[in-house]
Formats: structure tokens, sequence, C-alpha cells
């Protein structure tokens, strides 16, 4: 057995994708500035000396061009990685991740698969204000044609790319930028994980906190705290947004009976919405509490810190809800 | 005209004619209520797919738009299979999930079917990217209407193939309306190769009525575009003789405009053309007419004994059935 080491959330990434350059000549990443620059978040860095700029490409900030050329390339044989800057840019790139690469197969009867992979930021946390920091990934779960996942360890920074990379269907990563500093350690010979399946993070018996990328930690540090109170708390990773692993939720929920949903999502119409639902529709007899919420204020995420904090989920407003959903009928 | 150019220029009338000859039975058939959902015809613009395609390869790749009945079928993909799409039938080249507009065909490379306008160009250059990737002698031939020119998918792909040299060839067909919209009520520069010329690639004008010289033009340019000299832009003018689909009142243009296009019919220009060399007769019109109508006939008629797709097999095709284990 190697030895594990330590590493990045970012360096995982970065391995990830130098593994899949080395693996697999159809495969190259393009976006804004992957290349000289070494990517806005880094993760990039130095791949372009290993890898050339055939397959680390440099794109001009041209969402729309660089998202379709990737549906392009990969009708054509390629497998690209495609990476935007942030959630917000992707909106930019709507017309060809919603009307072609989430239709192609369908409209085509099946003739036409798009095996395509797009790296996107998402979430705040940076002070980056509105127009960098939002969650927006629960719109693109809506979309059927998509496959949405949603990395929150160091394992599946390190293995859900090679897996996106071998599914026939488009995928899109999102990576919150609170998790890119991330340590942790991974045993050295860390590859390929599943991307169906949700995760029980921590084991619980008496509540269940359903999270997925950047809330995964503060729900993980609720936990603790309410452990702390002898609430046992069982935290669920959604890794996967769509499909969404339901089974897994309503099979934690119908034993806890409580359920508290973090997303980073405004909660009208949100991500949240769609599992207290499916929660109300499968297991609503099972249920101990009303299914709670924790989401972030419905105002465009502001600059100043205290407000920004204000904004967002955080592990306070959780063990809050958590405390409530047992204290109704503990 | 030598033989050779008879036999060419022949070949582009019998395809101008199965185009012609198929949209006029759609109109009929969405009268009579068998074709339904949006339905854009290309009568009159039909020298512009059948002398692009004529220049291509079997492995070159069709990025067409929403009206692309002309592009599929001088591509090659089946009558059959094109008018049973648009009875919604099992047979349809998309098993009836695409329609009129979404013809897609890939044993063809034919990437469809594109009805947001300005769509199908970052795909266009997306496959021409993989082409170079990989080292394949390919050109990807994609077709926009003028009213792409206004959208920004169409700015960004420009530049992105020039930047890359990628063997695009773009097909702008310039009908002078999107939709209803005139180019000169839409545009500041209505001079299209301009904008086509600032991103660094050829561009040139071609008179889209006349089929010889639209083959012509895009042979050089595919010739161009393989050679490795990045992308060329051909401005295609043409007109659409009827309404834009079968909604189109057409209030926005003249009907003597109209009229005066309709002498210079791209069908009717060719046949005198061919007349005038000797390479024609009524005898050879009437067996190329003759030849259009019995495979409309069995088009239709396939289309019609066509089977419908299950309800229960609804959700099939947003994802692919395999996946790796």
């Amino acid at each position: 057995m190697s030895e594990p080491r330590q590493l990045s959330y970012r360096d995982a990434l970065r391995e990830a994708i130098a593994e899949a350059l080395v693996r697999d000549p159809r495969v190259f990443l393009m976006g804004e500035d992957v290349g000289a620059y070494g990517g806005c978040y880094a993760v990039s860095r130095g791949l372009l000396a290993e890898f050339g700029p055939e397959r680390i490409r440099d794109t001009p900030l041209s969402e729309s061009a660089f998202v379709g050329a990737g549906i392009g390339a990969a009708l054509g044989g390629l497998r690209p990685i495609v990476e935007i800057m942030t959630v917000n840019f992707s909106l930019l790139a709507l017309d060809q991740i919603v009307n072609n690469a989430a239709t192609l197969l369908h409209m085509s009867g099946g003739q036409l698969s798009i095996p395509l992979v797009i790296r996107m930021t998402t979430g705040a946390g940076r002070q980056l204000a509105a127009q960098h920091s939002h969650s927006l990934e629960g719109w693109f779960a809506h979309v059927p044609g998509l496959r949405i996942v949603a990395p929150a360890t160091l394992e599946d920074a390190r293995g859900m790319l090679w897996t996106a990379l071998e599914d026939p269907d488009p995928v899109l990563i999102f990576e919150h930028n609170q998790l890119y500093n991330l340590r942790g350690s991974l045993p050295a010979d860390a590859g390929a994980v599943d991307i169906d399946r949700a995760a029980i993070r921590r084991a619980g018996s008496h509540v269940t906190l359903v999270s997925y990328g950047g809330t995964l930690h503060k729900s993980l540090a609720a936990a603790d705290q309410l452990a702390a109170e002898g609430i046992d708390a069982e935290v669920i990773d959604l890794r996967t947004l769509r499909p969404l692993d339901a089974d897994t939720v309503l099979r934690s929920v119908a034993r806890t009976r409580r359920a508290v949903i973090v997303d980073e999502g405004w909660r009208s119409g949100s991500l949240s919405a769609e599992i207290a639902a499916r929660i109300q529709e499968e297991i609503f007899y099972e249920l101990e509490a009303p299914v709670a919420r924790v989401c972030s204020q419905e105002v465009p995420m502001p600059y100043a810190r205290q407000l920004e904090a204000a904004a967002l989920p955080q592990a306070e407003g959780i063990v809050a809800a958590a405390r409530r959903t047992v204290g109704t009928h503990a | 005209m030598t033989d050779l150019d008879a036999a060419a220029a022949g070949a582009l009338l019998r395809e101008m004619l199965r185009i012609r000859r198929f949209e006029e039975k759609c109109a009929e058939l969405y009268a009579q209520e068998k074709i339904r959902g949006f339905l854009h015809l290309y009568v009159g613009e039909e020298a512009v797919a059948a002398g692009v395609c004529a220049a291509l390869e079997p492995d070159d790749a069709v990025i067409a738009t929403y009206r692309e009945h002309g592009h599929a079928l001088a591509r090659g993909v089946p009558a059959t299979a094109i008018l049973a799409e648009m009875y919604g039938k099992l047979e349809g080249c998309c098993r009836g999930r695409g329609g009129s507009m979404h013809l897609f065909d890939a044993s063809r490379r034919f990437y469809g079917g594109n009805a947001i306008v300005g769509g199908g160009l970052p795909i266009a250059v997306g496959l021409a990217l993989a082409d170079r990737l990989q080292g394949r002698p390919r050109v990807s031939a994609c077709f926009f209407g003028e009213g792409a020119v206004a959208e920004g998918e169409f700015h960004e792909s420009m530049n992105l193939a020039a930047l890359w040299r990628l063997p695009v060839v773009f097909c702008c067909e310039n009908n002078l309306y999107a939709m209803g919209t005139a180019l000169a009520r839409s545009e500041s520069q209505l001079d299209l190769c301009v904008k086509a010329a600032s991103y660094g690639m050829p561009a040139w004008p071609v008179d889209g009525m006349d089929a010889p010289a639209v083959a012509a033009a895009a042979r050089s340019a595919c010739l161009a575009a393989r050679a490795g000299g990045g992308p060329v832009f051909l401005e295609l003018r043409t007109y659409r003789f009827r309404a834009h689909s079968m909604f189109d009142p057409e209030l926005y243009r003249d009907k003597a405009e109209v009229e005066r296009w309709k002498e210079r019919d791209p069908i009717e220009a060719l046949d005198r053309r061919l007349r005038a060399a000797g390479a024609l007769d009524d005898a050879g019109r009437r067996s190329l007419e003759d030849a259009c109508a019995e495979e409309i006939a069995g088009a239709v008629a396939f289309a019609e004994a066509g089977t419908l797709e299950p309800v229960e097999e609804l959700t099939r095709f947003v994802t692919s059935e395999r996946r790796p284990a």
C-alpha cells in the first residue's frame, strides 16, 4: 500500500485533469486563462508547460462559443473539459448548455451523444459580491439531459472527473470556491469514484442534515456542535444533484424521522425545495417534524463581510434548525 | 458549357427540383394537418444547399438551421426519413422527436436542425477543432441566415474559428429578412463580408440564385479550409419566395419585390442555361420531374405507413442508455 499524502482540493482537481490528459489523448482542457495564467483559481497551474497549448487551450472571453465548441468537439470524437471561471459567467453560455448539450441526444432520437465535461466555480464566501458568488447549480439541476455533480471532498475532487469524462452525456462539475484550499490526505493511488450516489459523511440517529458542496463542511461543523448537546445528526453529501440519489436521502430520513436541508442557493424554487417535496411525497408519515431548510437569504450576494456572512447558511443556523426539528417532538 | 459542366449543372438542377417539389408537398401536407408545429420552407433558396453540398465530401460535417429540409435532402438524408420525421413517426430520422426544425443524421454527419438563430455556429467550430486536433482533412459547412450576424454567437464563433485557423466554411444565407426584419432595419453595416473580413478570414459574396456559381465558390472555400488556411465566409445572396413559416401573413415586404425575385428563380435560370447549351430539352425536364414525383410519392407513402413510438418510450434518450459500469 502506498502512503497517504497531504494535498489540497485544488491539487486534487489538478491531479485529476493531468491524469485524464495522460490516460486519454482525446482529452483537452479549454477555457479563459486556463493556460498562461494557470487558471483563475490556479487549478490548472503548470499544466500548459506539461501538456502544451493544443491541450491546455486558452480561449477568448466568449463563453457561448467555447462551450459550444466543446459540444462540437465532443460530437467530433474528443473528450473536452471546458472550464468556466464562475457560475455567473455560465449564464453567457446558457444557450449552448440548455438548448444544445442537454437536448441533442433526445432531439436526434438517440443518435448524438455529447461526452462533454464542464467545470465551474460556484458559491460565495470571498466577498466577491453579486456577479461572482451565486449558487446556480440548482438551475442546471432542473434540466433533463444534464448530469450535475458537486465534489465536496478531496476524494471526489480527485475522482469525479475521470468518471464524468467516461460518461456519454454532458456532466457539469460545480466546485465551491471555499473548498479550493481545503487540505487533507489521499492515498497515493486515489482514483475514479462513482457519480451516482449520495454519501453519508457522518452517521447519526436523531436528524438528517442534507448538504452538498460548500454546505457539507458547515453541516459537519453543525453536527459537532449538536453532538455536544446530545443531538446525534446524520450528514448526507448529495454529491450528484441530477439525477438525485433520493433513495439515500429517503432511507436516512425514514430512520431519523427529521430532516434539515442545507442549500447555498436561494430558497424559492431551489434544490432544497425539490428535496423537501420528495421527502414529503414519499415518507410523509415517517416524519416527526416538518422538514426544515437553511438556505441563502434572498438577496443578490453583498460585498461587505458581515452582510455576506449573514446572507449565507452558517453552522449556527443549521444547529438552530436541527434543534427545532428535534425539540418539536423529541 | 462543356459536357462535364453540363453533367454537374444537370445534377444541381435535379437536386434543386427535388427540394422544390418536396417543399411544395410539405406545404400541402401542412394544410392537411399531416405535418404540425413550425414549418419553414426553402423555396427560392435551393441553389444554396444544392451548390454547397455538391462541394462536400462524405466525411465533412454539415450544420444547418431550422429551415433545413433542403440541406438534409442535398446531404443525402432520405426523403422518406425526413418526411416520416415531420409526421412524427418512429421511422423518421429522429424517431419523431425533432420534427421539421430538428433533422439529424449522424451517419451522414448532418448535425441539424438548430432552431436557435446562431446556435449552430459554435458547434461547427468545435467539430472543426476535433478534426484539426485529430489530423483529419475535413471541413465543417455551417449554414445560417443573415439574421444570425446580429447574434453574439456569430461574432464569438467567427473570432474563434479564425484565431485557431479552423476548417469551417461559414455559409451565410442572406435572404434579406430575419423572419420579418429587413437587414437594413437591424444592421448598421449592411455588407456582411466586411464583418467576416474583420476577423481576418476570406469572405466572398456569391449569387445565391446561381447554383453552379454557389458550387464553384463552395469548392474554392472547401479547398482553402481543407488545406489549413482557416475558415472562409460565403455570403450567399438569395431570397425566400414563400412566407417565413406557415403562420406568416407577409406584412413586411412588398409583393412586387417577391415577384421580381421570382424572375430569378434558380431552377428556371439553370433550366434555361442548360437548354441554351443543348444539354436539356422538354423530355429531359419531364423525366427529372417524374423522378421527383416518384420519390416524393414514395416518401409520403412511407410516412403514412410509419408507426408511432409508444408513449412508454417517452423518457428514452434523455440520457444515454449505455453508461460505463
